[in-house]
């Protein structure tokens, strides 16, 4: 990989992270009227109403609210205070970033569980009844929408067969059991439909591989065909595979922001979701801010870990 | 240059359409995906037309000697905590997941497809400020923008409608622009430029109309998200508001007795997945037919 296309998709991911900052520091002012009337309700005296704008800083010019909001976020971690609660916003990025990165990786791992396996086994035999049942399966995966899939988990497995908690999060402080026990259907949520669709994905990308030359002359040497398939075809699908993980996870933190408001799930989704009910702006800013750029770090590092993996891809 | 490239001017292009659109239309009519996507989605377009007239009772009506009703002749889906027939819900319930559907993809469709064929079409500096507007709208969670978006116009189904289309314009802006870079250095559009004909005249008789196979594809696709985007901006009680029932909205409601009467949550369910299934199969069929390199 050439310096310069590393320094080229830093660029880009500088310039997009810059006009993230900017639309979402623009919820603000886009409200309509004044957000601290917002907040405070028609019943606010005008003295109430200036006093809260004078707290939030909109009294001041917006370039100067913007430079004060992105300065103390990047150079001190500082989110402002809730408008609700009056509580830094630090402190409660600080225990739910975790919560949310966990469930993300818990159900990307399980949506690789499901993806891997079909994908290779539906490649394997296209046009056989396991393919054709891989391919319905995976078609319903992608068509059910992921809080009615949680509603029936928590029917089945929290209200009637009382294995699982219906909500609520344990840490991994609390013991590896009651850490999986709550995990569990909030990410097989999440996972079960992004394994839907990364199956497909791997399905065409070993289709692919199957088709190659080498796959066939090492087929036609004798090569035991799970041999063909590890050293050959896995290895080379891999690199599109990867590729897919990656726009996958991104993809997998908007399933994730449903998931966690179904699980009252304590992350930075239901934090935008209570935020937004409750119109503490301040907040719904901070976790809007704090996807979009792992959204736009995750598509940096996919792009740059296609390129690594593959040295036939050079990029100018 | 072959004399047949050189003789395929504007003209001779579109003289030779017709032919290759039976051709396309007969394949599309005989692709098992687009067949079966068809049949569903003309199916659900005809509940939310005449799902009022079909309906057996109001929506809206309570009996409250009926709540929590289980399906039965009467109520086949049930009744609600309000004694509400849950099967007419489901029905009033297609027309708006359809309107807000339709709409929404029309708008973020007229106004993605015109960025990006500006952007394809004319390149340069237009092409760049286009593609990293688009690039930023990207980097957020589709959900969030558009509870973000919601946070900022207020709660409501019209609102639901601006915030899924603007989720939407970045997708279609991309595949215009790549449909359009692949269409534009072609024969017939060097032939219009020589015979003078404007950018404008040019883009939209010639580079459109051949671009619209991915567009085409990527509405289907858009239909069947905007369907679960409307049902789950709902869902967080900030899409449909009550009493209008809304797919989203039931389920929603239904939430809070999944134990006491499942089916409240069972069968609004199924409606959207349905749909969203009829509206990927059909993307997906018409990607074979239309743009069959990209399904692989």
């Amino acid at each position: 990989m050439s310096l310069r296309y590393l320094l080229q998709r830093l660029g880009t991911l500088l310039l997009v992270l810059f006009g993230v900052s900017i639309l979402t520091f623009s919820i603000i002012p886009l409200v309509p009227g004044s957000p601290a009337r917002v907040t405070l309700g028609v019943m606010a005296t005008d003295a109430s109403v200036a006093a809260l704008e004078h707290q939030m800083g909109l009294d001041r010019p917006l370039t100067t609210q913007y430079w004060t909001w992105v300065t103390g976020i990047v150079l001190h971690g500082n989110f402002g205070s809730s408008l609700i609660s009056g509580k830094p916003i630090t402190e409660q990025v600080r225990h739910r970033l975790p919560a949310t990165l966990i469930l993300a990786f818990t159900a990307l791992l399980i949506g690789l569980i499901i993806a891997i396996p079909s994908g290779i086994v539906s490649a394997l035999r296209p046009g056989s009844a396991r393919d054709l049942g891989v391919s319905v399966m995976s078609q319903i995966g992608v068509s059910i929408p992921d809080f009615w899939l949680g509603i029936l988990l928590i029917l089945v497995f929290a209200q009637y067969l009382h294995w699982l908690p219906s909500s609520g999060y344990a840490p991994l402080s609390e013991g590896l059991g009651a850490y999986l026990r709550h995990i569990l259907l909030p990410a097989a949520t999440a996972g079960v439909i992004s394994g839907s669709i990364m199956a497909r994905f791997v399905r065409s990308a070993m289709m692919e591989v199957l088709g190659n030359d080498y796959v066939r002359t090492a087929r036609a040497k004798g090569l035991d065909p799970r041999r063909v398939i590890g050293k050959h075809v896995l290895r080379n699908a891999a690199i599109t595979i990867v590729t897919i993980v990656g726009l996958q996870m991104a993809t997998l933190l908007s399933s994730v922001v449903v998931v966690e408001i179904i699980f009252a799930w304590p992350g930075l989704g239901s934090m935008a979701l209570n935020a937004t009910l409750q119109r503490d702006y301040p907040v719904l800013q901070a976790s809007v801010l704090l996807f979009a750029t792992s959204f736009a770090v995750i598509n940096l590092l996919t792009d740059l870990s296609y390129v690594l993996l593959d040295p036939s891809v050079e990029y100018a | 240059m072959s004399d047949a490239s050189i003789a395929r001017t504007p003209e001779a292009a579109g003289a030779g359409d017709t032919t290759g659109r039976r051709s396309l239309l007969r394949r599309a009519l005989r692709h098992p995906l687009v067949v079966t996507g068809s049949i569903v989605v003309l199916a659900l377009a005809v509940v939310a037309v005449f799902g009022r007239w079909l309906a057996p009772f109001d929506p809206t009506t309570m009996d409250f000697a009926a709540r929590f009703a289980p399906p039965s002749w009467t109520h086949p889906f049930g009744t609600d905590d309000f004694g509400r027939d849950v099967f007419s819900r489901v029905l009033f319930g297609a027309a708006v997941s359809f309107k807000v559907a339709f709409i929404a993809v029309g708008i973020s469709g007229t106004v993605g497809v015109l960025l990006g064929l500006l952007a394809g079409f004319l390149g340069g500096w237009i092409d760049e400020l286009v593609m990293r507007v688009m690039d930023i709208l990207f980097a957020f969670p589709a959900v969030l923008l558009a509870i973000t978006v919601m946070a900022i116009l207020g709660r409501g189904v019209g609102n639901a409608m601006i915030a899924i289309a603007i989720v939407y314009i970045p997708i279609f802006a991309r595949v215009t622009r790549g449909a359009v870079i692949s269409v534009r250095g072609r024969e017939y559009v060097t032939a219009a430029r020589a015979m003078g004909q404007g950018s404008w005249r040019i883009m939209l008789r010639h580079v459109l109309p051949n671009s619209l196979g991915p567009i085409i594809v990527q509405t289907s696709l858009s239909l069947a998200f905007a369907i679960l985007a409307e049902a789950a901006l709902s869902f967080f009680g900030l899409g449909t508001q009550p009493p209008e029932p809304s797919w989203g909205r039931m389920l929603s409601e239904g939430r809070s007795f999944l134990h006491q009467a499942p089916w409240m949550g069972i069968f609004p369910g199924l409606a959207i997945m349905v749909s969203v299934l009829g509206f990927n199969l059909l993307g997906d069929g018409l990607r074979d037919v239309l743009d069959p390199r990209s399904s692989r």
